[in-house]
């Protein structure tokens, strides 16, 4: 099996699985209990809080633990704008989010607020200018995500939050997922922020929102006094034990990481610019995990099983929104044709993957394209 | 103490009515009610000439229920006290029961076969009500009774039933011959293997999948509805036909407006194929008169064309709404809507012919050897036997 689907979720690693079994056997105790038991796991997650805080240059109690980045996502969305809403009635986003910054702008609509997506330009970025023309004095919250999840392409989170904060009333939340440990996030710059466990070979259910202390939210998920009163619902101790190590093996990698796999993101598009009818979607600023292509000869739902044949597992467009229709909405966003939005695969990819992998994909795709592809 | 119910007894279907038949219906039905609840080891059965008992011993009464109501060839069955054909038993059955907490109309209904029993069946009626009148609130209403109390006095046993479940009706799987459906993954096709096994003929599914044109899930989706329906028989199998080269083929060599009929004639042909080597008898398929381009008369005879064996189409005069209907009631609807691509509509043409002719197809068959095509096709099917019970491993 070749894994290119790092960005849908990533392997555990091997020392996150083995603590996690450890705190699965030893540490059951509800952090809220008043006895040993409890005490210990409270113990060691708020020890674990600590770490990441620092990890992140933030303080331990800017670091709230979820179930997931869309929880992350919607509570720090809804909850801020509920939470601010004397404040103004105007948000602003991309129109290429994840779905669940999508959603969580959408459902705001039913509060009565203003919600603006920002068209992106075709490097798949949104512009300062462009955020500058809509920035408005009811503007209350501005999310700008970093790196988008189907194309890779970088968005210029610190230009953006200057002018985000030349509003003294605004503050800026950035969807990070596909950008940590991968690359540099100013913390330090930006008020809340989205960060997920399973993108970065860590446990599945686990994530956190990085919220400044003078950030005021109203929780989403009602219950009861647990993470600062914002999220109801007994922690879930031994996941959020085990993520200061996943973050923290992360960020110790980073660099050579992110090395190996500018590797193998550069053989492809070499070999790529070779192969009639390939495209190549991300563009060069992109990260270099994720890659997005195009064969004009083959859409990418036949390419997409035919691989998943030959053992090698792709997405086309974004997994979180794989049910709905076949065209790419970030593509169409980024003002590509129907035709190549409904043509492009993303390949995302980790440390885990290797140069052999990558020759082998082009090596199957040329024979796919062969056997299945339309003749141009 | 209160009786619990330790029998269910069974009421032969339409197959009563049929003379000589009648032993290898009962039989078949016999063997189809012991497949279907392989799952119970306590059960005990058995079969007489007008009637068939299970004895539940510890099994949960209800969830036997579920599964007889799927079996075809009963027409109705109820759960059932048996008690010593004793006057005074009797009595105490029905009594016990009962729930009499809330007041109901009742109806005593007894009936003796033992002609020998010492009370005829009016005094069995007066005896068990009189019981029940003077221990609570409850009121005999013959005509429209809350709960209908049926009596039998046998010569060896006597029965107390209080409710009557409808049965799925139709003839016991397998005494009607067997046929190889074409299931799709559409919504037309589960209803037609349930029509064909309502009718007794035991089934075994076709599908075409076209990798990669057709996903995984696609196939998924197709074993899925195969397990919904495979409950009325016991299981299915399941022959999934390699067609990625034979379609392939149809497009280089036709013209686009008849490739869907080139299509299905190559189904057809490769359907026979498999039939012959299952010894079964005929095909069916989930079409339905002008619903699709391929799916008119002319479309049919150009299709029928290839094969001698009947071609069965179980929903052909039903409308879109009444095959969507009984797909709802027998369980494949939600499943049959989910959005995988099929090989019928992954090449979907932008004007397909709706009056093929057979010499056209023809012509466009001779262009290349397809007899050796469908026959891969044939050896290299995939047999995949389908139960309804989900198999999962040790992780749930």
């Amino acid at each position: 099996m070749i894994y290119f689907d790092n960005a849908s979720t990533t392997s555990v690693r091997t020392e996150v699985r083995r603590v996690y079994g450890q705190m699965l056997e030893t540490c059951y105790g509800n952090p809220d209990s008043l006895h040993a038991i409890g005490r210990q796991a409270s113990t060691l997650m708020e020890k674990s809080r600590s770490n990441i805080a620092s990890m992140l240059h933030v303080e331990p109690s800017e670091i709230i633990f979820t179930s997931a980045a869309s929880e992350s996502n919607t509570l720090a969305i809804v909850g801020y704008a509920l939470a601010n809403e004397h404040r103004g009635h105007h948000v602003l986003t991309s129109n290429v989010e994840h779905s669940s910054v999508r959603h969580a702008m959408e459902f705001l609509k039913r509060f009565g607020f203003e919600v603006e997506f920002l068209p992106i330009n075709e490097e798949g970025i949104v512009t300062p200018e462009c955020l500058k023309a809509h920035m408005r004095k009811d503007t209350i919250l501005v999310s700008v995500m970093h790196v988008n999840n189907e194309m890779g392409a970088i968005n210029p989170i610190l230009e953006l939050e200057k002018i985000v904060h030349q509003n003294p009333t605004c503050v800026y939340h950035v969807d990070c997922v596909q950008s940590f440990s991968k690359i540099d996030i100013p913390f330090d710059k930006l008020d809340m922020a989205t960060i997920s466990a399973h993108k970065i070979h860590g446990l599945k259910g686990s994530a956190i929102l990085m919220k400044k202390k003078k950030i005021q939210l109203v929780p989403i998920i009602q219950g009861g006094q647990q993470e600062q009163g914002l999220r109801g619902g007994t922690e879930n101790a031994p996941a959020n034990i085990v993520l200061a190590k996943t973050i923290r093996l992360a960020l110790e990698e980073q660099s050579s990481a992110y090395a190996h796999v500018s590797k193998i993101n550069q053989y492809l598009r070499e070999e790529l610019s070779k192969i009639k009818g390939a495209h190549i979607h991300s563009p060069l600023s992109a990260i270099p995990y994720i890659l997005n292509i195009s064969f004009d000869q083959i859409t990418s739902e036949v390419l997409l099983n035919a691989l998943d044949q030959k053992g090698i597992c792709v997405s086309a467009k974004s997994t979180c929104s794989s049910q709905n229709t076949n065209a790419s909405e970030v593509l169409l966003a980024m003002h590509k044709s129907e035709f190549d939005a409904t043509h492009g695969i993303r390949l995302s990819f980790s440390y885990e993957n290797t140069l052999e992998e990558a020759k082998y994909f082009i090596e199957t795709c040329k024979e796919i394209i062969e056997n299945y592809g339309l003749s141009l | 103490m209160a009786y619990r119910y330790n029998h269910i007894l069974i009421r032969y279907g339409e197959l009563s009515l049929k003379g000589k038949n009648r032993n290898n219906f009962i039989k078949a039905l016999y063997d189809n009610v012991r497949k279907a609840l392989k799952a119970f080891p306590t059960l005990e059965f058995e079969k007489q000439h007008d009637r068939m008992y299970i004895y539940l011993h510890d099994e949960d009464s209800k969830q036997v229920s579920e599964i007889l109501a799927k079996v075809f060839g009963i027409s109705s069955f109820s759960l059932a006290i048996k008690v010593e054909p004793d006057l005074d038993q009797i009595i105490d059955a029905c009594y016990e029961s009962l729930d009499l907490t809330t007041p109901k109309t009742f109806k005593v209904a007894a009936r003796r076969s033992d002609k020998l029993f010492p009370y005829i069946s009016d005094e069995i009626n007066r005896k068990v009500a009189t019981k029940i009148l003077k221990n609570s609130d409850w009121k005999v209403d013959v005509h429209n009774p809350d709960v209908k109390i049926v009596v039998e006095v046998h010569q060896d046993a006597a029965y107390i039933m209080t409710d009557r479940v409808q049965g799925a009706g139709g003839y016991p799987v397998g005494v009607g011959g067997k046929a190889m459906v074409l299931l799709s993954g559409g919504i037309d096709s589960p209803v037609a293997c349930y029509l064909m096994m309502k009718r007794g003929v035991h089934i075994e599914c076709i599908h075409y999948a076209s990798p990669p044109y057709t996903s995984q899930n696609a196939q998924e989706k197709v074993m899925e509805l195969a397990r919904l329906v495979s409950g009325y028989q016991g299981d299915v199998l399941v022959h999934v036909v390699p067609f990625t080269d034979l379609q392939l083929a149809i497009y280089q060599n036709a013209d686009e407006s008849y490739a869907i009929t080139l299509m299905r004639r190559m189904m057809m042909r490769i359907a026979t194929g498999l039939a012959q080597k299952r010894h079964a008898q005929a095909i069916a398929t989930g079409e339905s008169i002008g619903q699709v381009a391929s799916q008119t008369l002319e479309s049919m005879l150009a299709i029928n064309d290839v094969t001698n064996m009947p071609i069965i189409r179980p929903v052909v005069c039903m409308d879109k709404v009444e095959i969507i209907d009984l797909s709802k009631k027998i369980g494949t609807y939600e499943t049959s809507i989910l959005p995988y691509e099929d090989c019928c509509t992954i090449f979907t043409p932008k004007n397909p012919v709706t009056k093929p002719r057979v010499d056209k197809c023809e012509k466009y068959e001779g262009k290349w050897d397809f007899d050796k095509m469908v026959q891969d096709c044939i050896d290299n099917t995939e047999d995949i036997w389908v139960h309804p019970v989900k198999v999962e491993e040790d992780l749930f």
